[in-house]
């Protein structure tokens, strides 16, 4: 096992990783820019090294003066975390060349899986479910394009191969829009990603957003932790989530979370992964895979027991797994709301120095954040300062305990989407559960509209 | 952190047109403010074990770190532009690249900084003279980090 870990990353997950590494006996060394260095898990750190100063591609996306740090730490392995270089091959590759465990996949997978297209084709390879779309990039002479639409269906959705996580995608409706809307997404796609390759896939009007969490180590063992909903999002970022998801038979879940189990024995994944599906009418669609930790990892670890970001640690270390699926056993359900420093109704980011921070306790309750009273939350970054996890033994009793702990919980000196919190918690159709994607942004703009704002709350 | 290095870099605010001096060597951090009072000298170490909140809502008026190091003039704390291990000598054995009392130009190397096998030189932005040298040769320094001081 590792005697030193560096964590190349900031924020809660910086926490979460440092705890995990204590819990472990392991001794963590944390990387931190300037605008970091108030930061409670840098004083908690054993070691802390300054990389720079507050731009991210000074700091936590430089990788010299990351791979610097561990060097001169003499740490034996890095943690990247989520965002930032988790899913660069190149750091990954760099981190492993230079001497040290990167505690994720291999290059070779997270360049697999970075690229859409050929993680699509993966995964087709594999008998995972894709939406239907274009084999592979879509080619220059707009008849193919054309004719590739038509035999798809309208409405289709442009995706950037080098995008993901909601990036450089665009929905076109009708044949009179598509090839401007190619070319558009190209131009984006080239300068967002340095990569202007698109493809093409079925737009799907109403569906979930269903992920499989998988765990795979070098022995070729790999296991899926069951799935988790992720369907309350605005601009495709996740706002809540929660494990199980509702409402879908138990052994659709079981028979794609064994394919993804397979995916990964085929392609030889290393690690903690999750494969992202849209869910529509009782079947699932692979749109991509994350190749890391994620930010809503919590729900799945509370229902199932097992700490995600340990059993990375272990399986980078060259351990087995110590459990194979039959041991794995699903109880009871978990939400998560992801609290950001923004204002509930504009969603405009909201840094500042927090004046007071009051958060819940009790019973299956549980908050992942870095933040404290006095913290200045920085403006470099992006706006989640935590998350408020809660438990129960069935979908009503985590929602009673998320309304009470929503109710308790107070961040003074800068605002907060907890208000919008409260209210979804009480919103009828997330009390049925089942709401799709769109549902969210929806409920947004009928809001917005009926306030008579003439600016929409997009 | 040694009294008569304390007392040289007191010395070193009180005499010449520097307001504010922040000074970190290994755990110790030093900052000396000069105020229309006489001198105010406070340590502090960098770990705060108990994760208290009172700890980060500190009185001092430059309570926020980063605003602090940069009200340190530029030129005369060099501070280190890199994560690295410095290294006062441009190989194992041979002289210095400089020693306290020596004259500096601007843009003279004064040390070396090794990332990730590469050895880079690291040139004073001042000129002057070296009054204190502030790690030790072989050190791991990080980002930020003072390294020489030039008055």
């Amino acid at each position: 096992m590792f005697e030193k870990v560096l964590i190349a990353n900031r924020g809660e997950i910086a926490l979460r990783i440092q705890r995990a590494c204590r819990e472990m006996g392991i001794k963590t060394v944390v990387v931190f820019s300037e605008a970091d260095r108030e930061a409670k898990y840098v004083k908690l750190a054993d070691e802390a090294v300054c990389i720079g100063p507050a731009p991210s591609a000074q700091s936590y996306l430089n990788m010299p003066a990351i791979i610097s740090a561990a060097e001169v730490t003499d740490a034996q392995a890095i943690h990247p975390g989520y965002g930032f270089l988790s899913e660069n091959a190149d750091f990954a590759e760099r981190v492993e060349k230079s001497g040290f465990a990167f505690i994720g996949p291999t290059a070779e997978s997270i360049r697999l899986m970075g690229d859409k297209v050929s993680a699509k084709q993966a995964m087709i390879r594999s008998g995972v479910p894709c939406v239907p779309g274009s084999e592979g990039a879509l080619p220059d002479n707009p008849k193919e394009i054309i004719a590739i639409a038509k035999k798809i269906g309208y409405p289709v959705i442009i995706k950037a191969a080098g995008g993901g996580g909601g990036r450089g995608m665009r929905v076109v409706h009708t044949e009179a829009h598509l090839i401007n809307a190619v070319n558009m997404t190209r131009e984006e796609a080239g300068r967002a990603f340095g990569n202007p390759e698109v493809y093409m896939e079925k737009f799907l009007e109403n569906p979930r957003h269903v992920e499989i969490q998988v765990l795979a180590d070098t022995f070729k063992n790999a296991v899926y932790l069951g799935e988790r909903d992720c369907s309350m999002q605005r601009r495709h970022q996740k706002v809540i989530e929660e494990a199980p998801a509702p409402g879908i038979d138990r052994r659709l879940i079981a028979k794609i979370g064994e394919r993804c189990a397979e995916a990964c024995r085929k392609i030889g994944y290393r690690g903690a992964g999750t494969f992202e599906f849209l869910y529509e009418d009782g079947e699932f669609y692979f749109i991509e895979m994350n190749t890391r930790v994620q930010v809503e990892h919590p729900v799945t670890e509370m229902i199932t027991g097992i700490d995600i970001v340990q059993q990375q640690i272990r399986i980078a270390a060259g351990e087995k797994l110590p459990f194979k699926q039959k041991d794995i056993e699903f109880r009871g359900h978990a939400i998560e709301c992801r609290i950001n420093a923004e204002d509930p109704v504009k969603f405009i980011p909201s840094p500042g120095r927090i004046q007071s921070w009051h958060v819940p306790g009790g019973p299956g309750v549980r908050v992942d954040s870095h933040a404290y009273a006095g913290y200045l939350v920085p403006p470099t970054y992006d706006s989640m300062i935590g998350k408020l996890i809660t438990y129960g033994t069935t979908r009503e009793q985590a929602m009673r305990r998320m309304r009470i702990a929503l109710s308790e919980m107070v961040v003074d000196g800068i605002q907060t989407n907890i208000p919008l919190h409260r209210e979804l918690m009480i919103d009828p159709k997330f009390a049925q559960g089942g709401t799709s994607i769109h549902y969210l942004e929806h409920r947004l703009e009928e809001q917005a509209a009926s306030r008579g704002d003439s600016r929409k709350a997009k | 952190m040694d009294l008569r290095k304390l007392k040289t870099l007191i010395d070193l605010v009180a005499e010449s047109g520097v307001s504010e001096l922040e000074v970190t060597e290994g755990e110790d951090k030093v900052r000396i403010v000069k105020n229309p009072a006489p001198v105010a000298a406070q340590t502090q170490t960098v770990y705060a074990p108990a994760p208290v909140a009172a700890a980060p809502v500190a009185p001092a008026p430059a309570a926020a770190p980063a605003p602090a190091a940069e009200e340190v003039p530029a030129g005369h704390i060099v501070k280190s532009p890199m994560v690295g291990t410095f290294y006062r000598s441009p190989t194992p054995g041979a002289e210095s690249f400089v020693k306290i009392g020596d004259t500096v130009k601007e843009g003279q190397t004064l040390c070396i900084i090794e990332a990730m096998k590469l050895l880079n030189e690291i040139e004073s932005d001042k000129s002057g003279v070296v009054k204190e040298i502030l790690c030790e040769n072989g050190q791991g320094v990080e980002f930020g980090q003072p390294l020489f001081v030039i008055a």
